[in-house]
């Protein structure tokens, strides 16, 4: 394997854990990175340097999205959400929101910070990941952080808080 | 959210919290944020959000990667719930079969059972041979007609489909038209380089989602020949890899809808 496999090999974990936190589901992340792979793999021969992981980063943020809109193209049943106010208290309150919070926000904003606070990628690699200016991805960014924040302080978008 | 008259911008605190910032703003940004307690919640309260989405994920970059997504196992089987690799393989038999002086016939593959990749790639380089000697009539509808010709042969294909710019290396666009395929209508595309030479592409919808790039070489032609996004593409030319490696790699570019693109 050369260098190129070595790189993608070792972008793997990563992947998974970016995949996981888009999907929320381990199974159709593993499918998205799985999916990733053939697809780096397949396109190796027209990879002429840069940085592989932001690369990687890319072809998966790009399925995803097809994924999304091919989901959203079919009607589906959706399960019923548990759309209950942030939980008070208890040991996995914490993640249970955040994921929750997560799941609220647009998807370009949730890629940008995903790829941002816990992938690590500097503002100008998450601009080449989508393909936009790094003032987007900033303010992708901003309405992100405020999207949650009203989240996770109670505010629903349907039901004003109540004081 | 910031005053107007502040001296630091709401981007700064992003940029503060996630490590953007150059160091003497950085120190600019601390000693404001002393003064300005509102902020400081708020900046505390986007690290807060940050913590969290690492301590609920980051974990999960730690776990053992399961034999699927181990390399060399995708290399060997591609997806195997999917299902698709198989057919893939099943098409990488057929391949691209370019006859050079002996005709355009997909003869290559005559020990497999026809598939529909035999018809795609036979029909590809027929209207590849026939089309590139034609001097008058070689197109129907002129390349200065892009956006018609796009919007007429994504309507009679059933899929959005992108002509590629190939101007960057030197290819004009003469033209296109509709042409019967395996599986009902292909769009075929022209284009002519400095000297003459002609490239064509050819594309209809496929019965895979995707497969790995093909290439074939005749005594007079090569194509390279692949399945992305349930449309297949030939691009066929001069018998010269390189140059039709250049082209390939272009028209991949920008017909590719699912990432590859930025290389």
């Amino acid at each position: 394997m050369g260098t190129f496999g070595q790189n993608v090999e070792a972008t793997i974990p990563a992947l998974r854990r970016y995949a996981r936190a888009l999907t929320r589901d381990s199974d159709i992340a593993d499918d998205l990175v799985q999916d990733t792979l053939v697809r780096a793999l397949r396109s190796e021969h027209l990879f002429h340097g840069g940085d592989v992981r932001s690369w990687l980063y890319t072809i998966l943020t790009n399925l995803n999205r097809n994924r999304l809109r091919s989901l959203a193209r079919r009607p589906t049943l959706s399960p019923l959400e548990d759309n209950d106010a942030p939980d008070l208290a208890g040991p996995e309150a914490g993640g249970r929101d955040i994921e929750r919070a997560l799941a609220t926000l647009v998807e370009d904003q949730r890629n940008a910070l995903l790829l941002v606070v816990l992938e690590g990628l500097t503002y100008r690699e998450v601009a080449e990941v989508q393909g936009v200016p790094i003032g987007t991805v900033m303010s992708r960014l901003a309405r992100a952080r405020v999207q949650i924040k009203i989240y996770l302080d109670g505010g629903r978008p349907a039901l004003r808080r109540v004081k | 959210m910031i005053d107007r008259d502040s001296p630091v911008t709401e981007e700064e605190l992003h940029a503060f919290i996630d490590g953007e910032l150059p160091a003497d703003r950085k120190v600019a940004v601390t000693a404001w944020l002393a003064g300005h307690p509102e902020h400081a919640a708020l900046v505390a309260a986007w690290r807060a959000q940050a913590e969290a989405i690492r301590a609920r994920f980051g974990a999960d970059g730690n776990e053992p990667v399961p034999a699927r997504l181990q390399l060399d196992q995708v290399m060997r089987q591609g997806r195997s719930s999917g299902g698709s690799w198989a057919t893939f393989a099943a098409a990488a038999v057929v391949a691209l079969i370019v006859g050079g002086g002996a005709g355009w016939m997909a003869r290559g593959a005559s020990a497999q059972a026809p598939t529909s990749f035999d018809a795609f790639t036979t029909d590809a380089l027929d209207a590849h041979k026939l089309y590139v000697v034609e001097v008058r009539h070689p197109v129907e509808v002129a390349g200065d007609e892009r956006a018609h010709m796009t919007q007429w042969l994504s309507k009679r294909l059933g899929s959005d489909l992108r002509i590629p710019d190939l101007q960057s290396i030197g290819l004009k666009l003469i033209g296109g038209r509709l042409l019967p395929g395996p599986t009902g209508a292909a769009a075929f595309y022209m284009y002519e380089g400095p000297s003459g030479e002609r490239f064509t592409i050819y594309c209809s919808k496929a019965g895979v989602p995707e497969s790995a790039f093909r290439f074939k070489e005749g005594e007079r032609f090569a194509a390279f020949y692949w399945v992305d996004d349930k449309i297949a593409y030939a691009v066929s030319g001069p018998a010269d890899r390189e140059r039709l490696e250049a082209v390939t790699k272009s028209v991949y570019e920008q017909v590719d809808k699912t990432g590859a693109r930025k290389l």
